[in-house]
């Protein structure tokens, strides 16, 4: 009778034995899998922080004051006041005027050049509107408020070290006396950059704005939404609800599951080789891109759509049936109108893949320098993902942090769709 | 055609009109006693203003399509056989200097006579198409809807004949998905058979040079392109590897860390949180990367007295791992999810300790569904392009080392296919040979993965 007791607790000090490393196994396990996850939520905080850090200060421009003596000689030197006058005139010269009637002491071609070179390209035109609006300011002197140069902003933001060897540094030591100078009369100040969200695309930074990127976009996304929805639906409902099981419906299910994960520059060759070789629409165009978009997220909004028809339960269909209904109206008049809210949240999200879609536009030619705001879906236009891309190819300090923030932006018109969708989801989820 | 939306506006007020006049029309037919009718009123309406519009609506398709084509084969013929019987690429320049009058835009050169003349006959057949347009659809709607609106007796039954109308439209709705992918076969198949007539598929496949650059006269460096792809394949290959090994052990692990051992509560936040790692656009990666991880990277290199590459394989591969660590955790939360309980509960009651349950029985019955998950991912690291273009190189390097610049397939495909183009050089049709190979890499992963994920679901239901 002893043997099996002897064997019984033989085996529990074995296991007591083994008890410690498989206990310290087990922590290990556990914070390795607390390490993952802290490291996958660690990246999405470092790649925030890094964005919104780059990116805040565009919002912000330096703005420098400028006393502008508008003088009639070289305004409208005829007198006649005559706008397609005015608008050709050369303000740029006035400009250059005040600048150095600040600075009188400066002399020299390079020196005058770069003290000319403190404010922005921009400031021409700035003036021009001034005085196209109220030509009785003509002949007297205004103060103007104008962008500074995207150095001046960059060094005013402290992106341009002023500790750096004067070879080095962007903005020379002579013009940092005279920035110096400028601050020192309070004629240098930072106002919200209202130029960053009414401009088109500029080559120069303190110019270039987002908002024929977005108008691109919306566009874009227009004609997306448009042509998707109501196939994917029709697409959905045909699937889900009227066919037959055989070859040819499992052949476009097949086909819609593999679609979905082709990858997107694939559907930018066809857009390129379709689209635009073959029905020679135009190239760059939001139709193309909208087109293009469309075939790639409709496998996404057939697939939510078909999940959404799924969920409606058969006692719907039947008691639709059982008081007369045909088929197709038990379908169109009561399982659809329940199923929409859940295809609307599937769209949504869709319309948010497309929005942040860059390479398949790429290929359709929608990376072009384009500084206007494109007006419909036929003009030339780039979207906010290839404005993206496009200025952080560009070399210019000032574009780091353009680029961050029209990545804010995109952002958050992203996070507004999901909030969207799930609000939608939130709102008109029913448990049956 | 500027006039279009104005015909469509057109084509629907006609339309609306044959549903009101066609229920009007079921009404007295019926003399007032609806109950005789076949199908509901409304029914009646449709049937007339579906006939009045579908038909319009397809020609004007139809027409759109065609009609440039066609105009500009008339005014072809109408050149003097000199100027048609020109090459096709001369016959274009000459055809773009007659569209650009047409469009009132700069020409590039002082406009001849002839050019001119053409550029009139166009105007002018397009001012007769639009007229014959407009009379043809509006004609055929008035036909359609006049017709259908003769055919409404009590008996007819229109509500057959609207459904059969609406499955038919459901259906080719449907046929999109096909369209596309014969589409997206059929586009990048041609231009790839025209590159494979230039250079030979083996090369192509096979050669160990690639540089596309097709010098402009004979006598330059590099005056023929090589087009091996091997260099692009094995660099594509070495930062899908990177990618995946950041993240399959991190994806892995996080979902089995919130599937198993954390409380519903930090599951409800930490999940929805990782999948934001999946709806940021790749753009935003793709700067991240080369702004922010490629220069870290240079530096903690240059630390220990490495030579990084400032476009780094490393760089690249450690973003895009990155970018897919959600796709690869919530795949494999579903799959570990959905083993079944008893298995937990009979290794629980063998006395194994919660890791040892996992790695020993959870792992293993999950593992067909942890690799679809895993190549599903590859094939997503694989046609990713924002990243790798902006964050790797482009130089076609044959390396196996992460700290150097390699390029990829996609960068690839974009470099040759962004900026101006002409179509029939090799370097341009290498894109679409390039797009094929990625295109059935991808299919085949995919298809592989979706197998491999709906074996193993059979087995637990």
């Amino acid at each position: 009778m002893s043997e099996p007791a002897q064997t019984e607790r033989d085996s529990f000090a074995r296991v007591e034995a083994g008890m410690k490393r498989r206990r310290a196994a087990e922590r290990r396990f556990r914070f390795f899998g607390k390490c993952a996850v802290g490291l996958g939520l660690g990246f999405l905080v470092i790649l925030f922080a890094s964005i919104v850090g780059n990116g805040y200060s565009a919002f912000w421009q330096t703005r420098i004051t400028l006393d502008v003596t508008i003088d009639e000689a070289i305004v409208d030197p005829a007198g006649t006041r005559d706008p397609a006058l005015l608008r050709a005139a050369d303000y740029g010269a006035l400009i250059k005027q005040s600048l150095r009637e600040m600075f009188p002491d400066v002399s020299g071609r390079r020196n005058r050049f770069a003290l000319y070179g403190l404010v922005s390209n921009g400031a021409n035109f700035d003036l021009r509107d001034r005085v196209l609006a109220d030509p009785s300011l003509i002949g007297s002197k205004v103060a103007l408020s104008v962008a500074a140069d995207d150095d001046v902003d960059m060094l005013m933001k402290g992106h341009i070290d002023r500790g750096a060897p004067e070879a080095d540094r962007r903005v020379k030591d002579n013009q940092l006396a005279w920035i110096d100078a400028l601050e020192a009369d309070g004629r240098i100040r930072s106002a919200f950059n209202l130029d960053f969200f009414s401009n088109g695309d500029s080559r120069d930074p303190e110019l270039a704005g987002i908002r024929g990127a977005l108008m691109g976009s919306i566009f874009t996304l227009f004609v997306t939404l448009g042509l998707s929805f109501p196939l994917a639906v029709a697409a959905a409902v045909y699937l889900e609800e009227f066919a037959p099981k055989n070859r040819w419906t499992d052949l476009i299910e097949v086909n819609i599951n593999n679609l979905a994960a082709v990858p997107s520059i694939v559907f930018g060759l066809l857009g390129l080789a379709v689209f635009i070789n073959f029905f020679t629409l135009p190239r760059s165009a939001p139709i193309v891109g909208g087109l293009v978009l469309t075939l790639m997220t409709l496998p996404t909004i057939i697939i939510a759509s078909r999940a959404a028809l799924k969920s409606v339960p058969p006692s719907i269909r039947e008691g639709a049936l059982g008081v007369g209904a045909s088929p197709m109206q038990a379908v169109m008049y009561h399982v659809l109108p329940l199923a929409l809210p859940g295809m609307l949240t599937g769209t949504i999200i869709g319309m948010a893949q497309a929005l942040g879609e860059t390479a398949p536009l790429l290929m359709i030619g929608m990376v072009a320098f384009i500084a206007d705001v494109p007006a419909g879906v036929f003009d030339p236009s780039t979207a906010l993902p290839v404005q993206i891309y496009l200025w952080a190819d560009s070399p210019e300090r000032a574009y780091v942090e353009k680029t961050s923030a029209a990545i804010i932006v995109l952002l958050l018109f992203l996070a507004a769709m999901n909030a969207l969708a799930v609000l939608l989801r939130r709102r008109f989820e029913r448990r049956w | 055609m500027t006039q279009t939306p104005l015909l469509i506006v057109l084509l629907l007020t006609l339309s609306s009109l044959a549903y009101h006049f066609g229920r009007k029309r079921a009404f007295a037919v019926s003399a007032g006693h609806t109950r005789t009718l076949h199908s509901l009123p409304a029914y009646y309406g449709l049937y007339a203003a579906l006939w009045a519009v579908i038909p319009a609506l397809l020609v004007l398709g139809l027409w759109l399509a065609c009609e440039d084509t066609v105009i500009t084969r008339l005014v072809v013929g109408s050149l003097p056989p000199e100027i048609a019987s020109l090459a096709p690429s001369r016959l274009n320049l000459v055809l773009n200097d007659i569209r650009n009058l047409v469009v009132g835009n700069i020409v590039s050169s002082e406009p001849d006579a002839l050019i001119v003349a053409a550029a009139d006959r166009y105007r002018e057949l397009r001012g007769v198409s639009t007229v014959a347009l407009f009379a043809v659809t509006l004609g055929l709607a008035t036909i359609g809807g006049w017709l259908a609106y003769g055919r409404i007796r009590p008996e007819h039954r229109s509500r057959n004949a609207v459904e059969r109308i609406v499955m038919g439209i459901l259906i080719a709705c449907s046929t999109i998905a096909i369209l596309t992918t014969v589409g997206i076969v059929l586009s990048v198949l041609f231009e790839s058979i025209r590159f494979f007539q230039a250079v030979p598929v083996t090369e192509f496949l096979f050669g160990l040079d690639w540089s596309p650059q097709i010098a402009i006269r004979a006598d330059q460096a590099g005056s023929s392109g090589a087009f091996g792809a091997v260099p692009l394949f094995a660099g594509t290959m070495l930062i899908t590897l990177i990618a995946m090994s950041v993240a399959v052990p991190i994806g892995l692990m996080s979902a089995i860390y919130l599937a198993e051992y954390a409380s519903s509560r930090v599951r409800a936040t930490a999940k929805p949180l990782l999948e934001v790692l999946a709806g940021i656009p790749t753009v935003v990666y793709g700067f991240f990367a080369a702004l922010t991880v490629a220069p870290f990277i240079r530096n903690s290199g240059g630390l220990f007295g490495l030579d990084i590459a400032s476009e780094s394989a490393l760089a690249a591969g450690l973003v895009m791992g990155v970018m897919i660590i959600p796709f690869v955790s919530s795949l494999s939360d579903d799959v570990i999810n959905a083993v079944p309980q008893s298995l937990r509960d009979g290794a629980y009651g063998m006395g194994a300790t919660q890791s040892e349950t996992i790695r020993r029985v959870i792992f293993p019955a999950a593992l067909p569904g942890i690799v679809g998950a895993v190549l599903l991912a590859v094939s997503r690291a694989i046609g990713e392009t924002m990243i790798v273009v902006m964050a790797a190189g482009l130089a076609a390097k044959l390396t196996a080392n992460p700290f150097e610049a390699v390029t990829t397939v996609t960068v690839q495909i974009v470099t040759l296919l962004v900026g101006d183009q002409e179509f029939d050089s090799p370097k341009t049709l290498a894109a679409f040979a390039l797009g094929l190979v990625l295109f059935f890499v991808t299919l085949a992963l995919n298809v592989l993965a979706l197998y491999i994920v709906r074996k193993y679901r059979e087995q637990y239901e």
